[in-house]
């Protein structure tokens, strides 16, 4: 039996270690398109703020780890698949067959159609090689834009200000963190950010980005002369690369343009075959794409969710641990299945830091929704428990960290609370008592 | 063979010799808002509750941490926090779904219950017998984990 796995992101690693747990004969060939050793994209903020170096963001510390394990490693980017003959071909024109194949290719950054989003101080922060870019343009007093604060956003963020950037971040929607956190807790973290002197724009877009010193019509001469200052390094240390145009009419000086603006999977080798591709590849809970054979895992997937069954992409490393994990006992001939997706995110910005769980934004009354929200805004903190009945089912905090995975516990055991709802609607800061008290034996003796 | 720690919530009075013990093992310094292991008081019971990590085999922590910063030690089955390798990203925190991973804002890193190596000060402090250290297949652990494989059946 072959498992080829497409992607050495930490879904493709737990996959690909999960499946040498269970098959000790088989033969397992994971793929990278990047030069790097496996790495983890969640780990480059810190190497931006200098906390780690390179070696830093990879998933394994030793150089032999998979060797060991004997998986074979290939450098390469699939370029189509052929699920008939089970063979992938990649863009170097080598060929692997496989039996049993596994797509944990993950997403990449949107750049929005801006003019300008292309020029060459225009970055996402997404890989390594990124990273070398941004910690290149980014030194200390550079005036940096960002633009996008949702999840991926806001984690950029953190590790900017502490390359001690002048820093500006410019969000469509009406709070930082749209997606991820309640009006009022999105308001918190901007408050904090903002005092913690970064400069947040909400409800606005970049219209467009010209070089510095072009006419705001962005005529082509300009965008020339600024390629040529940046390659040469030519230019008058005060002057900024970039003129940036939001749609509030504003125009910005800047060193770098960030773009954390979204991301799309990575599917352009799946064109042409039967596999459905949705917002992402669209997998039942065992990680199956229908197509005989074929697993999704990871970022790259739309999966359904654990709350409200409808298929989610949830970007997020321990969805991607989760899911590698299932699809791989299902290569192995173990199916196994999700309980759902269940949306997790903890995000600390400047220090403020702050989580949210599952269906944050609650129910509707008529469909037995309740919830409670309790803020101290002077002190930092914020709590908003969301139920279904007696069953807890999203949480979002902001400054409380404590036992907080309780929180995921809840939710994921669908927990009847009985009468810990009432006392929980009454002071939502008892949710771990709540947890203990559903969760523990009276005695273990006993 | 492995040993595991054994919590009996009948025979604990919340005396805190296990919180205090711990946090003096793991920082030199008596603070229970330090421990790993907590007792949790229910007043209107009279019922205390000491908890920590099951060191389970799902090990959502280890699974979810980008950089290998949690490793388990073959010798006594626990996952233990490597602090040197911790980023302080906290997806450890919110992925363990029995809220036994936690953060500590001053060093910037996580911590949880690594059994003192195979030696847990928690066991040695507990003058009521409540918390012992003993052999992982007595039958009373199975007991002990049912809840915890509550939450892992769901996932596997
Ligand atoms: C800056 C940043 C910060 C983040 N912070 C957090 C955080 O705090 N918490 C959190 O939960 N998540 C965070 N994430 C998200 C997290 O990193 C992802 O959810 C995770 O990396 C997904 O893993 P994956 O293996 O599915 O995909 P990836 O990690 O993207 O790996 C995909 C792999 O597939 C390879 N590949 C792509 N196309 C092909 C192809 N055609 N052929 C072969 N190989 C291919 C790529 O080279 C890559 O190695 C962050 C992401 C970024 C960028």
């Amino acid at each position: 039996m072959k498992h080829l796995i497409l992607g050495n992101g930490p879904t493709g690693v737990v996959a690909a270690e999960t499946l040498r747990g269970v098959t000790s004969a088989d033969e397992i060939v994971m793929v990278g398109s990047e030069p790097e050793p496996p790495y983890s994209r969640m780990a480059i903020p810190y190497l931006l703020e200098g906390n780690i170096d390179e070696r830093g963001t990879y998933l394994r510390k030793t150089d032999s780890h998979f060797g060991d394990l004997s998986i074979r490693q290939k450098q390469g980017r699939a370029r189509a698949l052929d699920t008939a003959q089970r063979r992938v071909t990649f863009e170097d024109g080598s060929v692997e067959t496989y039996d049993r194949l596994l797509i944990a290719t993950g997403s990449h950054p949107v750049r929005p159609p801006i003019p300008g989003v292309d020029l060459p101080q225009v970055q996402t922060c997404w890989t390594l090689e990124d990273a070398r870019a941004i910690a290149s343009l980014a030194s200390p007093g550079s005036r940096v834009l960002q633009l996008g604060a949702g999840f991926i956003g806001c984690i950029i963020m953190e590790a900017l200000a502490k390359r001690g950037v002048e820093l500006t971040v410019v969000e469509m929607g009406d709070r930082m963190v749209p997606r991820m956190m309640t009006p009022k807790a999105g308001g918190m973290i901007k408050r904090w950010v903002e005092e913690q002197g970064i400069r947040v724009v909400t409800g606005a877009g970049v219209q467009r980005i010209d070089p510095a010193g072009a006419n705001s019509a962005g005529g082509i001469g300009g965008m020339i002369k600024s390629v040529v200052q940046s390659v040469t390094g030519n230019k008058p240390a005060d002057s900024a690369a970039l003129t940036v145009t939001l749609s509030t009419g504003d125009k910005l000086e800047c060193d770098l343009v960030i773009v954390a603006a979204g991301v799309a999977p990575n599917v352009d080798f799946l064109a042409g075959t039967a596999i459905e591709v949705n917002k992402g590849v669209v997998v039942n809970l065992a990680m199956e794409t229908g197509v005989d054979g074929v697993y999704a895992a990871g970022d790259v997937t739309e999966a359904p969710d654990l709350l409200t069954g409808e298929n989610i992409v949830s970007a997020i490393q321990p969805n991607a641990a989760d899911q590698g994990r299932i699809a791989a006992l299902g290569m192995a001939g173990r199916k196994v299945e999700l309980p759902g997706v269940l949306p997790i995110n903890v995000l600390d910005t400047l220090g403020l830091i702050s989580v949210s769980f599952g269906q944050w934004w609650g129910e509707k009354p008529e469909d037995d929704g309740s919830g409670v929200e309790l803020a101290d805004e002077g002190l930092w903190r914020y709590l908003s428990l969301q139920f279904k009945g007696d069953v807890l089912i999203g949480a979002t905090a902001i400054g409380r960290t404590d036992q907080v995975g309780v929180l995921r516990g809840l939710i994921q055991n669908r927990t009847s609370l009985g009468r810990w709802k009432k006392v929980l609607m009454d002071n939502p800061t008892r949710f771990v008592d709540a947890y203990i008290a559903t969760s523990q034996p009276v005695s273990i003796a006993s | 063979m492995l040993k595991s720690l054994h919590l009996d919530p009948l025979k604990c009075t919340g005396c805190l010799q296990c919180e205090m013990a711990c946090s003096y093992e793991k920082t030199g310094v008596v603070n229970p808002a330090k421990s790993r292991i907590k007792i949790f008081n229910f007043e209107a019971e009279g019922r205390k509750v000491p908890y920590t990590c099951t060191q389970c085999a799902e090990a959502w922590c280890m699974a979810a941490c980008p950089v290998e910063a949690i490793k388990l030690d073959k010798g006594t089955g626990a996952k233990v926090v490597l602090e040197d390798t911790c980023v302080g990203c906290k997806v450890c925190t919110i992925a363990c779904p029995f809220g036994t991973v936690n953060y500590m804002a001053d060093v910037g890193k996580v911590q949880k219950c690594d059994l003192c190596g195979g030696d847990p000060a928690c066991a040695k402090a507990c003058p009521t017998g409540a918390i012992t250290y003993i052999d992982a297949d007595w039958t009373g652990l199975d007991k002990m984990r049912a809840w915890a494989e509550k939450a892992n059946a769901a996932a596997l």
